[in-house]
């Protein structure tokens, strides 16, 4: 579930506010969005996809928290990598060749 | 946020935004944004609600899907529709299938019209019968506001509008983020709520809790098919990624390294199911070779996500699944349409993707998104055609709007109810796979026992506030969805498609038969024979 909001990299757009599904998020005047819902997260890593500075991180547990925290996610990297996997980045994403792409179909 | 206003139930409803429309789509997925659309194109005025936002919620938008998009060459049609056919335990219907399929591939054409980045095969052939969710839901958003219809996001609906002859007359609910109620008043509605997946966390599938399939049969709609309700998808356990589709690369496992007698995610599920109820089960993919992982890697990352942040290499290291309950998302129980035009019995209601049944076109199993995606684009673009017709006609005439809500909605002047407790009681009964997945006579009437008297204890009580009347209505939603399923579950005694009963292990074809089932108080059930099938679609 959702688990972090980077204070260094939020600027409180509130589209994470706006967006949700589930309406996990509070906007807070002068500040941050709050994680006021937490157990309404379905895990559906739409508010990282839709983050435009790659401030939120939402672990893979769906059913309770990991304690992940920015600075270790900072460390490996991690925030932005589903935005990245999806291409939804100036560099967009590049597909492999057809041969590659063809070993789904025949299964 | 604390809401003090209440809804009450008068005669003159009135709420804090009031809008006139031709046509209120519930719901902004696939369905309903097709929907939209088709009766934007028609010269209606719509406004479209979601619970959630436009262009997030719903299954597709944070997965990735497959579509039944098939070339209109008759080899290629015909063998697409008997493929299904016996999948789905013969009980859809070839004139919707082919309508289906002609519908979707227009429709999918108009998608790289509007600039849906469709791969090509490297010959420049290109390629169109995959969507990636978070792509094609940003566009129907976009098409839907360039068509000229008004959003309301946050916006769960949590009543219907009714006139003085029992006419669908637009809705009421809730703007959760304003703390304050919208009522919109409407010649014509499209419930396009998807289904119910029963808070499962099966992913994007917690806003999907059978709101529309409520709503409308409290105006008296019916529903068909809903004991094939039991669809449960492959997860990484207590994660929330459902494409089961990679698990055809994997084998299973105990936690000591055996294998799973009978397992795979095809044909092999109900032995990982049974073998889930008492131990642990583990996947590996390895029937993947490298260049197998990149090509998965590329069509659905999604998949990988959580393996990935779990420091899980899935092609190398055994990892434990489980499978979640999709209920009627991925099964093909749903309202029951009874024109082209996708009318329910209600007079100018209309229901379109998960939230209409979709026995039409894959009968009592889906197997896939690639069905239910072209359902809802093609099921949600003739809703929308229909109800813009029916809608305009009600431009200027007078009429009266009555409020059509009963349990959980909010009043303010009845015993409430613990919403929380709601969906834990029902989930009691509808998530467990030897009630659901593997079902028994015994155990459906003992379930249909405690959901029947869930319902006496609520069925005249409210929510606790407006705070609560979202929440308090999906558990009411919910009751009734477990209620019609097992009830039509129990009705049918045989086996077909993701039907399956223990005490009835085998088709009996005296049964082909699609389950009608309605009522609130009172669950009712009736038959109505299958449309016999044409010479062409069992010829190939």
């Amino acid at each position: 579930m959702i688990e972090v909001i980077s204070e260094d990299r939020c600027t409180s757009c509130n589209i994470c506010v706006n967006i949700c599904p589930t309406n996990v998020f509070d906007a807070v005047k002068g500040g941050i969005p709050l994680i006021a819902r937490q157990d309404d997260c379905q895990t559906c890593f739409m508010c990282e996809a839709y983050c435009p500075e790659d401030a939120l991180y939402v672990a893979q547990k769906a059913d309770g928290v990991t304690g992940v925290t920015a600075a270790a996610l900072e460390e490996q990297g991690a925030f932005g990598s589903y935005r990245r996997s999806i291409g939804w980045t100036k560099e967009g994403r590049t597909r492999p060749a057809p041969e590659i792409m063809s070993r789904l179909d025949h299964h | 946020m604390t809401i003090s206003s209440t809804i009450a139930n008068i005669a003159e409803p009135s709420a804090s935004l009031e809008l006139d429309a031709d046509v209120l789509v519930i719901g902004g997925g696939p369905a309903g944004t097709w929907a939209a659309i088709a009766a934007a194109g028609k010269g209606a005025r719509v406004v479209l609600v979601d619970k959630g936002f436009c262009g997030s919620s719903g299954a597709t938008a944070p997965s990735g899907t497959g579509v039944w998009y098939v070339p209109p060459d008759p080899a290629r049609r015909g063998k697409a529709m008997n493929s299904r056919w016996d999948l789905g335990g013969r009980l859809a219907d070839p004139a919707w299938m082919r309508r289906t399929l002609d519908q979707t591939y227009r429709n999918v054409n108009h998608l790289a019209e509007w600039g849906y980045p469709f791969p090509n095969d490297g010959e420049g052939r290109p390629i169109r019968v995959s969507l990636n969710g978070p792509d094609y839901m940003r566009l129907m958003r976009k098409r839907t506001k360039a068509a000229g219809v008004k959003i309301l996001d946050q916006s769960p609906a949590t009543e219907l509008l009714r006139d003085e002859t029992g006419a669908v007359a637009g809705a009421a609910g809730v703007r959760r983020q304003k703390g304050d109620t919208w009522l919109v008043r409407a010649g014509a509605v499209v419930i396009a709520t998807g289904g119910c997946a029963f808070l499962s966390r099966a992913l994007g599938c917690n806003v999907l809790t059978g709101d529309g399939l409520l709503l409308a049969a409290e105006l008296g709609a019916e529903l068909s098919g809903m004991e094939f309700s039991s669809a449960y998808a492959m997860a990484l356990e207590g994660g929330s990624v459902t494409k089961t589709r990679f698990y055809e690369w994997a084998s299973f496992t105990f936690e000591d390294g055996s294998p799973v007698p009978g397992a795979a995610s095809k044909g092999g599920r109900s032995a990982i199911a049974r073998a889930l109820a008492t131990r642990r089960v583990f996947a590996r993919l390895d029937k993947a070779d490298a260049e197998t992982e990149q090509a998965m890697r590329h069509s659905q990352p999604n998949f990988f996500l959580p393996l990935d942040r779990a420091g899980i290499d899935p092609f190398s290291e055994r990892f434990p699944i489980t499978l979640l309950l999709e209920g009627t998302v991925r099964g093909t129980g749903g309202l029951r349409i009874v024109d082209n035009g996708c009318a329910t019995t209600v007079p100018g209601l209309y229901a379109a993707g998960d939230a209409a049944t979709r026995e039409l076109i894959c009968g009592a199993f889906t197997g896939g998104g690639s069905h239910n995606a072209a359902w809802a684009m093609s099921s949600g673009f003739w809703a929308g055609s229909s109800a813009a017709g029916h809608g305009r006609d009600y431009r200027g005439r007078s009429r009266r709007y009555l409020r059509a809500g009963g349990a959980g909605v909010a009043d303010g002047t009845g015993r409430a109810i613990d919403a929380r407790a709601l969906v834990s009681a029902v989930q009691a009964e509808v998530t467990p796979y030897e009630r659901n997945y593997q079902r028994s006579g015994e155990r459906l009437a003992d379930s249909l026992g405690r959901l029947d008297a869930l319902w006496s204890g609520i069925h005249t009580a409210q929510a606790a506030s407006l705070d609560e009347a979202q929440r308090t209505r999906e558990g009411v939603a919910m009751l009734a969805t477990s209620r019609w399923m097992y009830r039509s579950a129990l009705s049918r005694t045989e086996s077909r498609g993701m039907h399956k009963r223990e005490d009835f292990p085998e088709k009996d074809d005296a049964q082909l038969h699609h389950t009608i089932a309605g009522g609130l108080d009172e669950v009712w059930i009736g038959r109505e024979r299958a449309s016999a099938p044409e010479q062409e679609v069992l010829a190939a």
